[in-house]
């Protein structure tokens, strides 16, 4: 191994990892690189991979191929117990015969005796840490006595008093009730923001990862189909899946044909529209519908059929006739009574910008052919011309064929 | 219509006596009639003959067999019934359900069979038998025999009330334990023994009641030598083809005492930890 500079020196390599479970790939060539104090999430439905990966990071698990290494290190030779790793669990996994402060105490108590600390200080430890989860006062209950959250937490003192260098999460959240879960949510990313530890949390819940997370790895089928911050994954998503999974998508088929591409009436001005791809799909954002355009520009009829008010914003469902579907919109609450949207009104409507896919059949293994970022030529300045936009982002498009 | 459904509640509250007289009569004629008659043969010539029929050489002879021979086959039944509930709750493997079918061929299998089995093996015309017999060492007609011949009457016991238990629980707690730093022996006491106590405890007193009440089995390979290879449910068969009558009913007597005793902690531990030990019947896997 080369040297290493200072800041990448606790870098957690992750390289070309890969599982199998009775013949059924759980991981699939997966490589990341996991930032040292960065706050990752994996983000994934389930059987995508995720918690394999997790469970291999705390060693309850193993790759039958690729490497894992810290900071040059061959990170999977170390034992579940040597590798400083907090682990908690979705059920929570506490000890159910032991009390709060026990459960706490558990990870310093099982050392060998030269590097255990002594009980005053294994119970001064417990007690800063119970305070730190603010769960004061609650070391002598059972687990049994505790309601969701509060078990969570303990879980999560009972992690930390390892002094891990590595916190992995798994689904934290996933047991709790709504309202606790977003409390529970900004108060651990507050303490993450306090303690700069390296955090991978498991999530299927693609709010809380964007939210939470300072990058989000999107899993799926075991591998993994993009790496970004919050808003590359929204934003600019990678592949079709990404664009499925996170956020929600109008689909549209494209016709290719007269040098141009095509949805109905709408034209998408500066795309090559050649018939060398077998499929292309376009994918708007419901908050990236114009409605009410003027009759010049390229666009769809659609006729409103439902307005959901829900608080700040409204989801419209448009019926568009021509195409045969119907497209979902998200206006300001407010917009619905300036723009007169009322049920049974017709509208011209069109995309201010889309992702578009050439799905391939030449090759299967690829999840696309090319891939654009299209935005309405008259969109706010400066726009990139959407052929130049192509090459953005980490996705496995290949840029530049198209023109 | 109405006379129909307002039916008579008397009606329905004879049916439910009714029900409970079979049932009362039932245990009354099997199960407590027995017991009682087990007492009152006992007892019949007074207490002084029934004590001196216990303190005979052969009936304290017989007590110290069977304790012994519970004393070696319980505590490796533990060892067994833990490793196997084990090795079936915590991991995948080929094979895994015909383990299961194994642990419970005792169960299926009448105890005359095992016990004869042993006697192929092991007896002097046995496949075993004359490499035994030339190393001097005897199993069949011996107490080796009668220890092999309970261990494998009471295999499943142990291990069937901890697999259903183990199953339920899951591995999260000793994953916790783990990944927390703890040693496999370190997980082992402070995680996974607190966690099955009570259910341990369970199959060890139904095990020792077996262990210590097995006859059918034990009675092939024991061979019969009074004062040295007959427990106590064989000596009371003894005593009883000899027409000793209150003889056989002493012994019984401490059979039955054993068996009470083994009900009452069982349902003091069913009641005190209800929860933990009924919440993992068998049958929740």
């Amino acid at each position: 191994m080369p040297p290493v500079a200072i800041e990448t020196a606790m870098t957690l390599q992750l390289s070309h990892l890969s599982r199998r479970f009775t013949g059924i790939p759980a991981l699939d060539d997966v490589s990341l690189a996991i930032a040292p104090g960065e706050f990752l999430a994996l983000l994934g439905s389930s059987g995508s991979g995720k918690t394999t990966l997790l469970r291999i990071l705390a060693g309850l698990d193993y790759p039958d191929a690729g490497t894992v290494q810290l900071d040059g290190r061959d990170f999977l030779a170390a034992e579940a117990r040597e590798r400083k790793v907090g682990l908690v669990f979705q059920h929570y996994a506490l000890f159910r015969h032991l009390t709060v402060a026990e459960n706490v105490a558990f990870g310093l108590r099982v050392r060998a005796r030269k590097s255990r600390p002594s009980n005053a200080d294994i119970n001064r430890r417990v007690e800063q840490l119970l305070k730190r989860v603010q769960l004061d006062g609650y070391g002598r209950r059972y687990p049994a006595q505790l309601s969701g959250g509060q078990r969570q937490r303990v879980a999560l003192a009972r992690a930390l008093a390892v002094e891990p260098s590595l916190l992995l999460l798994d689904e934290p959240f996933g047991a709790l009730d709504a309202q606790v879960r977003v409390a529970l949510r900004r108060w651990l990313r507050e303490l993450h923001e306090e303690l700069r530890l390296t955090t991978v949390f498991v999530t299927h819940d693609q709010e809380e990862a964007l939210e939470l997370a300072d990058r989000i790895a999107v899993m799926n089928h075991g591998h993994i189909e993009q790496v970004g911050t919050p808003e590359v994954i929204y934003q600019q998503p990678a592949t079709p899946f990404v664009c499925e999974f996170i956020g929600k998508m109008n689909k549209l088929a494209v016709t290719c044909a007269d040098g141009r591409m095509s949805v109905g009436d709408w034209v998408l001005e500066g795309l090559p529209g050649n018939d060398r791809h077998a499929k292309v799909v376009a994918y708007v954002r419901p908050e990236h519908l114009s409605l009410g355009l003027p009759e010049t520009r390229p666009g769809w009829t659609a006729r409103l059929r439902h307005v959901y008010l829900a608080g700040s914003v409204a989801h419209l469902e448009l019926h568009i006739p021509a195409i045969g579907q119907t497209l979902e919109a998200d206006v300001g609450g407010e917009d619905v009574a300036r723009l007169g949207l009322q049920v049974g009104t017709e509208l011209r409507v069109a995309p201010r910008s889309a992702v578009v896919f050439a799905l391939g059949e030449s090759d299967a293994r690829l999840p696309f052919e090319e891939r654009w970022f299209w935005q309405a030529p008259d969109a706010v300045p400066p726009v990139p011309r959407a052929t130049s936009v192509a090459s953005i982002g980490e996705g496995r498009a290949r840029a530049g064929r198209c023109s | 219509m109405s006379r129909l459904k307002r039916q008579p509640p008397w009606s329905r509250q004879i049916g439910r006596v009714l029900l409970a007289l079979v049932a009362i009569s039932f245990l009354v004629l099997f199960l407590l009639l027995p017991l009682a008659v087990v007492f009152v043969e006992a007892l019949r010539q007074g207490l002084h003959v029934y004590l001196s029929s216990i303190g005979q050489h052969e009936a304290l002879a017989a007590i110290r067999l069977t304790l012994l021979v519970a004393a070696i086959s319980v505590p490796l039944n533990v060892v067994f019934g833990v490793a196997a509930a084990w090795l079936m709750a915590r991991f995948e493997f080929r094979g895994k359900a015909l383990l299961g079918a194994f642990i419970d061929l005792p169960f299926s299998v009448s105890p005359v069979i095992s016990g004869l089995v042993y006697v192929l093996l092991f007896g002097a015309q046995g496949w075993f038998g004359s490499w035994l017999g030339a190393h001097d060492i005897k199993i069949i007609f011996a107490v080796p025999g009668l220890v092999l011949a309970t261990i494998f009457i009471t295999l499943p016991f142990v291990a069937r009330e901890l697999i259903p238990l183990m199953q339920s629980q899951g591995s999260d707690e000793e994953e916790a334990a783990r990944v927390l730093g703890a040693g496999g022996w370190q997980m082992f006491f402070r995680v996974t023994l607190p966690n099955i106590r009570w259910a341990l405890l369970y199959g060890v007193l139904l095990c020792n009641a077996r262990a210590m009440g097995e006859f059918g089995a034990v009675s092939v390979v024991s061979g019969h030598i009074r004062g040295l290879t007959t427990t106590m449910p064989l000596e009371v068969e003894m005593r009883y083809n000899e027409y000793d009558y209150v003889g056989a009913f002493a012994i019984a007597t401490l059979l039955a005492l054993l068996a009470l005793l083994t009900l009452a902690i069982k349902t003091l531990l069913e009641w005190r930890y209800s929860d933990e030990i009924a919440a993992h019947a068998p049958g929740g896997h």
